[in-house]
């Protein structure tokens, strides 16, 4: 799978922007789907089986970016965040546009009384080398992703966008390997999950299912001094009973927890108190549906350089295998 | 190419002069539907009070296209009355405080004048010469006697609508321009598409009525037809303006994202190669935050392909906006030759 | 009451220091009201009506002034602007104006820039007048050719007529008492009187008096009369300096106001079963009474004042009965003054 992240990792496409990945991905998976459609929200819908049960499975493959909002006076891009950025993470960040050209990006508060003080977005710019306008390489509404290349350290692996590309690998990879389905299986590459999970909202409205999981990243409690959380990267699948836009569905959590078991895969009890993912969207769709979540633990989450662990991604490919081979009670 | 002429200033300063707070649409919708109901093949109300109006083309393969106008204004609901006559009010829709005192309103249907009133500067402490009054501070004043006034009653700002060489001065620009713009639309409607026009209701209480129209509507594409703010304005220091929104004078102002809406793609592209081909001025709208009806319409059902264009305006969510002739005129005939051009392959492009 | 006159005088200018446009009003309709007319070497506005007596006179005085804005800058589309008179802040952003320049009246909006484009701090409270700007809604090139440096901007609330026979508007300090005077004027037409009337609509009073010094300097009236607003009970607006609404004029009482003078009026107001409040002025007025009373060898002098709500704002409001009371009080206090009066005025030691 690790060339599968790289590949995934080092493709630009931030939400509203996901033309590069979808290609990646519909090119991966056309083998191994009976039925493959996009919606007008550029959702990726694959089917794999009939009968049993109508599951939804989403990971989203949209990525934060930026999108220049004015080229001042002497050429520095000006911007807007799509999605949720943490300010000290982006200066002396590369960005790369989806036109092809390359930017750093800076910031103002370079007087000497204020260089300790964190630059909010709104006074942080994107140098392309230009110095006018004129000379830009970039004008207003273009839009750049964070650029950086993927490393493998062994057990565990680095790269920008692992939220949520190593999700979309595990998607890919639960796809290739899961042989025979009981059930009506919908793998959803949605769009936009990183502002309001909006893919999700009409891809859920469009399929209907009964039983949807998001798969997404969890940021993790495991490095000096960070959040309290019990979720450690290396240390299993996450299963989400909560985060603070929803409750999992507690049958939902119940099967998971059981096949977990079952199958000896290790796993962790999530309880988030920061961010959501698509499985709320997927819950109050419609007429509703049962929903739960599985996440990859990961660390500096909507960083450029995002951490998990190879073992998390494996257990998580095999823990969507065994709920998805065989009947289910719930 | 349509013009903006005695008539359509005519119709524009009737709809700015009616009110129509968010919840209480129903003058703006009586002015549409005479406007339109001789030109329409289908009108309704629906239970909400967004007015959906479709207008059909001729041949085949034609795209239903939605267009979304809201009809409802920021104005204030009458929450209180107080023993010596003074009502407490709320503000409906997003309002900066310091915009309100020393204002002249109209409350209720019929208009009844009244005043935001606040105690004079020379009672107050020196502390809170340079503060602002809070709405809590404030009072809407209707005079004594026993004017037909009650709690539960909207108010708006009472500005009448005033042309100032190439502006106009007027209140509830955000959304009337739109409204009038959707209006010579249907009445200019080109045949190769079905018009569903939306003229919505609740926008401003956070894009409520655009939600269930588009549902009802089912469109193949939408586009919300609004008015954002120009905030062109010199810096303090002097320094380039780099945070303005939009321009006055730049012509329609183009989506690409705002707090609610990443715009589709396919449409910021037709938009921007139609003011292209046709030599009709654009800008686009600084990426940032804020939202029109496209927020509601483009996650609606499965997904509706949806982008926004607006007249930039200044001042909006105040007593009085400003907006320039050339700009609403720009932005009518940008969307007209738009949809005159539109071909189903829009939707066969990459995303 | 007829309301013509007053909202003539309200919708027009007449900044302090810039008096003439209402200045011209007032004129034409004291001409037929006054023997003599003229004006001062500031501008204030000098009406004698000549009463049966000989020599003995009352200045019944009233500023017609108004505050607003001076145009001190342009930039590009805007103006920047200073105050004229005492300018509430926290009431102008959004404000509909009036720019008066020499190519003719200008519509126009005050503009209060969003905080980011303001300095730091600007944000919370009340924009400071040097970073609020006037649209005129002209392009840059257009603004240059028309408006100058130094031209005026006054308010452009309509007059509107509120229930309870209330009127709204700017400027009914002090233009309500102008037309007070003009009523009294209008009154006296058909009174006898022994005593000289002066009536004076002075200028500059909201930028410290300038025009009652003068004008009583000139006059040497042996009483004068001041006749402003003071506060109605409203909005965070109820402790002793305030009246209700409607309940007639208020009698000052304090050092700027002659004891026995105030002992005349409220008799006469009791007497005439005229409503009236007290109102207490410790110290100095904040009137022309001010200055009035310590002008020449010093006039015996009486603050006699409207109560209106929401004062110094471009909607203070009213009661028009109260007006048409204070003329009917200051008439017949004119009507009673006999050829003794003066003598009267003596301190109660």
């Amino acid at each position: 799978m690790k060339p599968l992240i790289k590949k995934l990792t080092e493709t630009f496409s931030p939400s509203g922007y996901e033309n590069a990945i979808r290609e990646v991905i519909t090119d991966e998976i056309k083998d191994f789907a009976d039925e493959i459609r996009v919606d007008a929200l550029g959702n990726l819908i694959a089917r794999k089986g009939s009968g049993g049960k109508k599951i939804m499975i989403a990971a989203h493959m949209d990525e934060i970016g930026l999108i220049v909002n004015h080229v001042d006076e002497k050429g520095f891009a000006r911007f807007s965040p799509l999605g949720t950025f943490l300010p000290h993470t982006l200066v002396g960040a590369r960005v790369r546009f989806l036109n092809g050209a390359y930017g750093v990006v800076g910031a103002e508060y370079l007087k000497k009384e204020t260089q300790t003080k964190l630059a909010p977005l709104d006074k942080m710019f994107i140098d392309t080398g230009a110095t006018s306008p004129k000379d830009s390489p970039v004008k207003i509404g273009d839009v750049a992703a964070l650029e950086r290349p993927f490393h493998d350290l062994g057990k565990r692996l680095i790269a920008k966008s692992m939220d949520n590309r190593v999700s979309v690998a595990v998607l890919i990879e639960t796809m290739r390997k899961l042989k025979t389905t009981a059930h009506e299986v919908y793998f959803v590459f949605t769009t936009q999950e990183e502002v309001q999970v909006r893919g999700a909202i009409t891809s859920a409205f469009g399929i209907a299912p009964e039983i949807g999981i998001a798969i997404d990243i969890c940021p993790v409690g495991d490095t000096p001094d960070s959040a309290k959380k019990e979720v450690s990267l290396g240390k299993g699948v996450s299963i989400k009973i909560k985060d603070p836009l929803m409750i999992a569905d507690p049958r939902i959590v119940t099967w998971m927890i059981k096949a977990a078991e079952k199958a000896n895969i290790p796993y962790q009890r999530e309880v988030s108190t920061l961010g959501s993912t698509d499985a709320r969207a997927i819950q109050v769709a419609g007429a509703g549906a049962m929903v739960g979540g599985i996440s990859i633990p990961c660390r500096y989450v909507h960083s450029p350089s995002e951490m998990v662990d190879y073992d998390d991604v494996q257990n998580t490919v095999k823990l969507l295998i065994t709920l998805l081979e065989k009947k289910i009670e719930l | 190419m349509l013009k903006i002429r005695k008539p359509q200033l005519n119709l524009l300063e009737k709809l700015t002069n009616a009110t129509a707070v968010s919840g209480d649409e129903g003058a703006i919708r009586k002015i549409v539907r005479v406007e339109v109901e001789n030109i329409a093949d289908e009108i309704k109300t629906d239970a909400m009070g967004n007015l959906l109006v479709t207008k059909r083309g001729k041949g085949r393969n034609r795209l239903k296209i939605m267009l979304a106008a809201h009809m409802d204004e920021i104005g204030f609901m009458l929450v209180n009355k107080e023993s010596d006559g003074f009502f407490q009010f709320a503000p409906l829709g997003g309002m900066d405080p310091r915009q309100l005192a020393g204002k002249p309103v109209w409350v209720g249907r019929e208009k009844v004048p009244g005043v935001i009133g606040a105690a004079p500067i020379h009672l107050v402490s020196p502390g809170q010469y340079n503060s602002t009054i809070p709405i809590a501070s404030l009072r809407i004043d209707v005079g004594l006697g026993k004017p037909n006034v009650k709690v539960g009653d909207r108010a708006t700002f009472a500005t009448k609508f005033l042309r100032m060489g190439d502006s106009i001065r007027a209140k509830a620009l955000d959304d009337r321009l739109g409204v009038a713009i959707l209006i010579e639309l249907l009445k200019n409607a080109p045949a190769n598409i079905d018009l569903l026009a939306a003229f919505t209701v609740q926008e401003e209480l956070g894009l409520r009525g655009a939600k269930v129209a588009a549902h009802a509507l089912d469109p193949d594409l939408a586009l919300a037809i609004d008015s954002t703010p120009a905030l062109d304005f010199p810096v303090h220091d002097g320094s380039e303006n780099i945070r303005y929104n939009t321009k006055l004078g730049a012509g329609p102002a183009i989506y690409t994202v705002d707090g609610r809406t990443l715009s589709d793609p396919r449409i910021i592209r037709w938009l921007s190669e139609t003011g292209d081909a046709k030599k009709i001025p654009y800008q686009y709208r600084q990426p940032g935050s804020g939202g029109t009806d496209a927020g509601s319409i483009h996650i609606s059902r499965a997904g509706i392909p949806t982008g926004s264009v607006s007249v930039p305006g200044r001042y909006a969510h105040s007593a009085m906006g400003l907006c320039r002739i050339k700009d609403w005129e720009n932005t009518l005939n940008l969307l007209h030759a738009a949809l005159s051009d539109l071909s189903p392959d829009i939707l066969k492009e990459a995303r | 009451m007829k309301t013509d006159f007053l909202k003539s005088l309200l919708s027009s200018s007449g900044l302090s220091g810039f008096e003439i446009p209402v200045a011209e009003l007032i004129k034409e309709k004291w001409a037929s009201l006054t023997d003599e007319l003229d004006q001062s070497a500031l501008g204030s506005l000098h009406g004698l009506k000549r009463g049966s007596g000989k020599g003995h006179s009352v200045m019944i005085a009233t500023h017609m002034d108004a505050i607003g804005l001076i145009v001190s800058k342009v930039s590009g589309e805007f103006l920047h602007v200073a105050n004229l008179g005492g300018i509430d802040i926290r009431v102008l952003p959004g404000q509909a104006v009036i720019v008066h320049s020499e190519r003719g009246d200008l519509s126009g909006i005050i503009a209060q820039p969003p905080a980011h484009l303001l300095p730091e701090g600007e944000a919370k409270g009340a924009v400071a007048l040097k970073h609020l700007l006037i649209d005129v809604g002209l392009s840059a090139r257009q603004v240059a050719r028309k408006i100058k440096i130094g031209d005026t901007v006054s308010f452009a609330t309509e007059p509107t007529e509120m229930s309870g026979g209330l009127l709204a508007g700017h400027s009914l300090d002090n233009r309500a008492s102008v037309a007070a005077l003009t009523l009294c004027l209008e009154e006296l037409q058909s009174r006898d009187h022994i005593w000289d009337v002066w009536a004076a609509a002075t200028v500059q009073e909201e930028i410290g008096h300038m025009g009652a010094s003068t004008s009583a300097f000139q006059i040497r009236p042996d009483i004068a009369i001041a006749v402003n607003v003071t506060f109605a009970k409203g909005p965070g607006a109820t402790n002793w300096e305030t009246f209700e609404l409607g309940s007639g004029p208020t009698i000052g009482l304090g050092a700027v106001n002659h004891p026995f003078l105030h002992q005349q009026f409220k008799e006469l107001a009791e007497k005439l079963e005229i409503p009236f409040g007290i109102e207490i002025l410790p110290g100095r007025s904040g009137t022309d009474g001010d200055d009035l009373q310590i002008s020449v060898e010093g006039i015996p002098t009486i603050v006699i004042s409207i109560p209106i709500r929401y004062m110094h704002t471009p909607v203070e409001v009213v009661a028009t009965k109260d007006i048409q009371r204070t003329a009917r009080l200051l008439t017949e206090f004119v009507a009673m003054l006999d050829a003794d009066f003066l003598e009267k005025i003596v301190w109660d030691d």
